[in-house]
């Protein structure tokens, strides 16, 4: 299943044995393998064609750089065109001028609109915004209930009951926005089929009568060769905005992003990344690029880190990490962190070899991993014994089960996953050269 | 599969819809007269591939077309057509498998990815098994989406079907160990849980499902009697890894495939019957209670490639 593009098209141009320029004949091969690869990462068929034309005519006639070979030269490529296709980053849903701003999100059932409109809610209250909260879907079962505690969770007041149609709810929401002076306006539709007429209709006239500022798609990243259909129709009959991805936290390519921008033209504004409120993050087109390739995600995996730690620590991990220094020590500090990072094997999915790192993500879920335990017995270590772990024998770990209140399995289970990761570290120092060598947007920090 | 009433005019509506949007390119592509050549493979691929079969898939059956025009068994484009319907007959025939609840009570393990449809099937299914005089009860694991238990509960009433819930936040495993021993007690037909939506990818929440099962098993040897994952028609190819990934993680018993009222023809779960061999047993085709039916795979094949 893994098996990157670059891999890919090194394979191919190795047999090709060609060097210096793309030509027409010399590429074929390779469009072939980007095309695979973007089927498989679903981009709608339809766009794949006239994604490989435009490839093709950007290659071809191209000298291949010093430093790359026509492979890389031939990702560098598809990778700059598919990140000028995918549109620019950071879309910001601009303010209305007469408050409230209104935003509506529509989209398929179970597509995720509910939690993204709270997740909306909590980043402009966290902007020092305040955001009020519609609850127009009357239709499944207890939606409102749903938006209803989450709103309770963030603060966000909630518009809505049971027995109001939902213009209504959308009315008296935009009431209480203006008398109160809330902003933005969220409002949640409830989720229906993209041919189910009765139900768009109802769509319309609730963009018509509310006039909303922005209205969002909102697209399952998981959504197959459909996503050309669905974002077409509901762009069609209700007209839409911008695009926001959703379920992003999991190790779906995302081929349906490219899809929805070619047909509808629009921006995506954000990707969700998780069940929790504040798993919204802005789209960066460069990654997805790079995620639709199977090239993984290492940008945003280093800024994740960024964000729990440091820069300077997050350095010292990615040194680490090359040099198989990593001792106990760093094993606990990198424990605390990936805690604040989320799970590790989400952090792991992130990477384009994540899936190759076997063994690991089982045993080493932050969650799983008793850290309070873990602590009390790296504590308990000499600190020769930090560095040097393989000094540790059945009477030291004795010794250090006593001194940390804990059981000699447990400390067991601690160095047992502690010599996993340093394997899959291991794992990770062969697969690195691996990646392409010159420098592709998406992933610098990696390497020194 | 009894109980489940054959499905009518809803189901046919349903796949009709998705039948339309394949069809017209598909006879452009297989006119009798038109010339069997290259750019022919290719278009027929891509056909392929926009049923959400994948591309491996789709490269394996246009590669089987080229051999049997090799041989001479398939000189007109037209041919293709049932060549094609052979081909995923092959594939899901076998994979067509009526739901085992042959048991007392019979214990139903509703799990997959966040949206596709859980709470939904599990209601549906409750009220087939009691439109057939079954006495059924439901469990609200999912205690960790916002309003999952409310949800549960509402279609309860609405098919009066009791619900066995904690509060939002407990343990799945301590609701499903109380639902257990009240459907065991009570000696009743059948158990459906309801679990939370969980990506594949998060390990911690593999293990937690792996777990809910375990304590299945513990309490009553033999059971859960079907895990089933649910996968929603509009998924492309992740739809593959979610189900290789719970299947070895949980252990699948087979799949349910639901939104097959929209436009996408669900052409994943061929690769998952093909490639993980996995049973396909219940398709959704609406968000009303009589929306489920077994899977066919006549009608699915009709839907993705009309007779003619
Ligand atoms: N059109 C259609 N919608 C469905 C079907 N099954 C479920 N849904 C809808 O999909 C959404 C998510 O369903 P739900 O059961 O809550 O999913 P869960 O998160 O997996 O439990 C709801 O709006 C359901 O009404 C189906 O077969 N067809
Ligand atoms: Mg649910």
């Amino acid at each position: 299943m893994f098996d990157s593009l670059s891999t890919r098209l090194q394979a191919v141009f190795d047999r090709l044995g060609s060097r210096g320029r793309l030509t027409e004949d010399n590429i074929q091969e390779a469009l072939r393998e980007v095309r695979l690869a973007l089927l498989e990462a679903d981009v709608n068929f339809k766009v794949v064609r006239g994604f490989v034309e435009r490839v093709k005519a950007r290659a071809v006639g191209q000298d291949v750089l010093g430093s790359l070979t026509p492979a890389q030269q031939v990702v560098k490529v598809v990778h700059d065109e598919l990140v000028e296709l995918l549109g620019g980053s950071g879309h910001r849903l601009s303010p209305a001028q007469h408050p409230p701003t209104i935003l509506m999100l529509i989209g398929l059932q179970g597509s995720g609109k509910t939690t993204t409109s709270a997740k909306l809610a909590r980043l402009y209250a966290k902007q020092g915004q305040h955001p009020v909260l519609a609850a127009a879907d009357i239709y499944r079962p207890a939606a409102m209930d749903q938006l209803r505690t989450l709103g309770a969770q963030l603060g966000v007041p909630v518009v809505g009951a049971p027995g109001q149609r939902p213009l209504e709810i959308c009315r008296a929401a935009r009431e209480e926005a203006a008398a109160r002076g809330l902003t933005p306006l969220i409002l949640d539709t409830a989720g229906r089929l993209h041919i189910d007429e009765a139900m768009l209709d109802e769509l319309r006239t609730i963009r018509s009568e509310i006039r909303p500022h922005h209205v969002l798609l909102v697209v399952d990243a998981m959504t197959g060769q459909d996503a050309v259909n669905v974002a077409d129709r509901f762009n069609q009959a209700v007209g839409i905005d911008a695009v926001i991805l959703t379920k992003m936290d999991g190790d779906s390519r995302g081929g349906a992003a490219l899809s929805v921008r070619q047909v509808t033209g629009r921006p995506i504004a954000f990707v969700g990344m998780g069940e929790k409120t504040e798993a919204l993050e802005p789209f960066h087109p460069d990654r997805v690029a790079s995620r639709i390739l199977g090239m993984g995600d290492v940008l945003s995996l280093v800024e994740k880190a960024q964000e729990a730690v440091d820069q300077k620590t997050a350095e010292e991990l990615v040194r680490k990490l090359r040099e198989d220094a990593f001792t106990l020590e760093d094993f606990r500090d990198q424990l605390k962190q990936v805690r604040q990072m989320g799970p590790l094997d989400q952090v792991l999915g992130m990477l384009p070899f994540g899936k190759l790192l076997k063994g690991a993500p089982r045993e080493l879920s932050a969650e799983q991993a008793d850290l309070a335990r873990f602590d009390a017995i790296i504590g308990s270590m000499t600190p020769q014994e930090r560095r040097h772990p393989e000094i540790i024998n059945g009477s030291r770990r004795q010794r250090i089960a006593r001194g940390s209140g804990t059981s000699v399995q447990d400390v067991n289970r601690l160095l047992k996953q502690y010599a996993q990761l340093r394997k899959m570290m291991k794992q990770f120092k062969g697969l690195e050269g691996k990646l392409p060598r010159a420098g592709l947007p998406g992933f610098p920090t990696l390497r020194g | 599969m009894k109980f489940l009433a054959a499905l009518g005019e809803q189901l046919s509506t349903g796949l009709r819809r998705s039948r339309e949007y394949l069809a017209a390119e598909l006879a452009a592509v297989l006119r009798p007269e038109r010339p069997i050549d290259e750019s022919l493979y290719t278009e027929l691929e891509e056909i392929l591939v926009a049923a959400d079969l994948g591309a491996p898939l789709a490269a394996d059956f246009t590669n089987r077309a080229r051999e049997e025009v090799m041989f001479g068994t398939v000189t007109r484009a037209d041919q293709l057509r049932p060549l094609f319907r052979r081909f995923l007959g092959d594939i899901l025939v076998p994979a067509a498998q009526p739901l085992d609840l042959d048991h007392r009570p019979a214990v139903v393990l509703m799990l997959g990815v966040n949206g596709s449809g859980k709470t939904t099937t599990c209601a549906k299914l409750a009220a087939a098994l009691t439109r057939s005089e079954k006495q059924v009860l439901l469990a609200a694991a999912d205690t960790f989406r916002a309003a999952a238990i409310e949800q549960l509960e509402a279609w309860g009433d609405r098919i009066g079907v009791e619900v066995v819930r904690q509060e939002p936040g407990s343990d799945p495993a301590a609701v499903v160990f109380d639902a257990v021993k009240a459907a065991t007690a009570r000696n009743l037909d059948a158990l459906i849980i309801d679990t939370a939506g969980r990506l594949h990818t998060k390990s911690n929440l593999m293990m937690e499902l792996a777990k809910l099962k375990r304590v299945i098993e513990r309490q009553l040897p033999g059971a859960p009697h079907e895990s089933l994952m649910v996968l929603d028609a509009p998924t492309g190819q992740n739809g593959f890894a979610q189900a290789r990934m719970f299947n070895e993680a949980i252990g699948l018993s087979g799949v349910v495939l639901t939104k097959l009222d929209g436009t996408a023809k669900g052409g994943i779960v061929v690769r998952i019957a093909r490639e993980l061999r996995l049973p396909i047993k219940l398709v959704g085709v609406g968000e009303k209670v009589e929306d489920l039916g077994p899977f066919d795979p006549q009608r699915f094949i009709d839907a993705l490639v009309p007779a003619a």
